[in-house]
């Protein structure tokens, strides 16, 4: 009961400062529950994230589901879940009873400036963290451009590919051609010792 | 159909059919207004600006805002519980699936593939927060339109800003918490 109790507040409080969508999320997940709690790591948070965005729903959301059910089966899934939604709900109820023009007013306006300019901060370092361990070779990093070029370009483009058909031929890709763990680490070391035998 | 059960339902749906964040419900809100007469088209270009200003995703703002405005705080609770059920079902389901299947090998492949998408989709999340945020909106599209290139595209207290957290983040282990609190109150000093 402490233990649903602990996953409530924690996804509570992240609820509550989630400025900036899904992935702004990131730093807050890693601070509170990887670095303090030591509930979950880096690498499954990034894992998380991927199969969020190619499931129904909010990202977020579906982050919060995932950590909270891994910890507490569907118990803990529910209580982050629902963690995660107590903050905005009540804040908008807020809003929505008295502060009709809450998004016009100019000091809401400038803070959110500031924020916004943290927020990409917070995003960019969570990317340079996840790095190594994501883009190991030249595959896995043709990958990252063709996605990431997609992604951004599809603003400019007349016809646009939704994220979640990415990040699902993604996964296809990598069943097709990838390599496990196991194996990419069996690579690297026979590379390694051809290395060495050349040296010689 | 009574109002709780149909706002829980047309919230329901909602969440079913939109993937991949929050901006995906929007199409979705845009048919249910006009289906509902439950919130305007003007109310939903609000709650767009409202969810930028508050944490919490549009999504879910706006459910909450809805179910608000038709049947009160209960009806505020009941769609936004709408709206979060599917994915609350499909993931449970998914993470069942993986805990036990995550040594498989095709399950190991098909992750070699998803991180550097999932990296690729945080990069370019990061840049677009970049865009609106370092940079000037209507030099951007001066430049767009074929304008010539001036210095005055880049926001510069924004930028100087941005190193500073950027140095200071890298030495001091404090909670993203406090760096977005003094982030806030830098841009209501400077006027960002």
């Amino acid at each position: 009961m402490k233990e649903l109790f602990d996953l409530y507040i924690a996804f509570f409080k992240i609820g509550c400062v989630n400025f900036g969508g899904g992935y702004a999320m990131l730093p807050l997940l890693e601070k509170d529950l990887v670095t303090r709690r030591g509930w979950t790591t880096m690498e499954h948070l990034r894992d998380y994230f991927a199969i969020g965005q190619c499931t129904p729903g909010i990202i977020a959301l579906n982050v919060s589901t995932f950590i909270g059910y891994n910890k507490k089966k569907l118990p803990g899934a529910i209580a982050a879940t629902c963690g995660f939604l107590t903050g905005p709900i009540l804040l908008i109820l807020i809003i929505a009873a008295f502060l009709t023009n809450f998004a016009d007013l100019a000091i809401v306006q400038h803070a959110f400036a500031g924020i916004r300019v943290c927020v990409c901060v917070l995003i960019v370092q969570a990317v340079l963290r996840l790095w190594n361990k994501s883009v190991i070779d030249v595959l896995s990093f043709l990958i990252f451009l063709v996605i990431f070029v997609l992604n951004v370009s599809s603003r400019f483009l007349p016809w646009s590919v939704p994220a979640a058909l990415l990040v699902i031929a993604a996964g296809i890709f990598g069943i097709l051609f990838g390599r496990t763990e196991a194996e990419h680490r069996a690579a690297a070391s026979e590379k390694n010792a051809k290395k060495k035998k050349e040296d010689h | 159909m009574p109002l709780l059960p149909r706002l829980f339902f047309e919230f329901f749906k909602t969440g079913l059919f939109s993937v991949g964040g929050g901006l995906a419900t929007l199409p979705f809100l845009y048919e249910m207004s006009d289906n509902t007469g439950w919130f305007t088209h003007a109310d939903i270009a609000d709650m767009i600006a409202i969810s930028e200003s508050t944490p919490g995703a549009i999504g879910i703002n706006m459910s909450t805002y809805a179910g608000y405005k038709t049947a009160g705080i209960a009806g505020g609770f009941v769609a936004t519980l709408g709206l979060a059920m599917p994915s609350l079902i499909i993931i449970v389901v998914i993470a069942k699936f993986l805990s036990r299947f995550d040594e498989n090998r095709y399950v190991q492949r098909a992750f070699y593939g998803l991180r550097p998408a999932s990296i690729a989709m945080i990069t370019a999340a990061g840049l677009n927060v970049a865009r609106v945020t370092l940079l000037d909106a209507d030099a951007l599209s001066a430049l767009t339109a074929g304008g010539g290139f001036s210095l005055s595209l880049f926001c510069l207290p924004a930028i100087l800003l941005a190193i500073v957290l950027f140095l200071a983040q890298q030495k001091l282990k404090w909670h993203p918490v406090v760096f977005l609190a003094a982030s806030a109150v830098v841009g209501i000093l400077l006027k960002l």
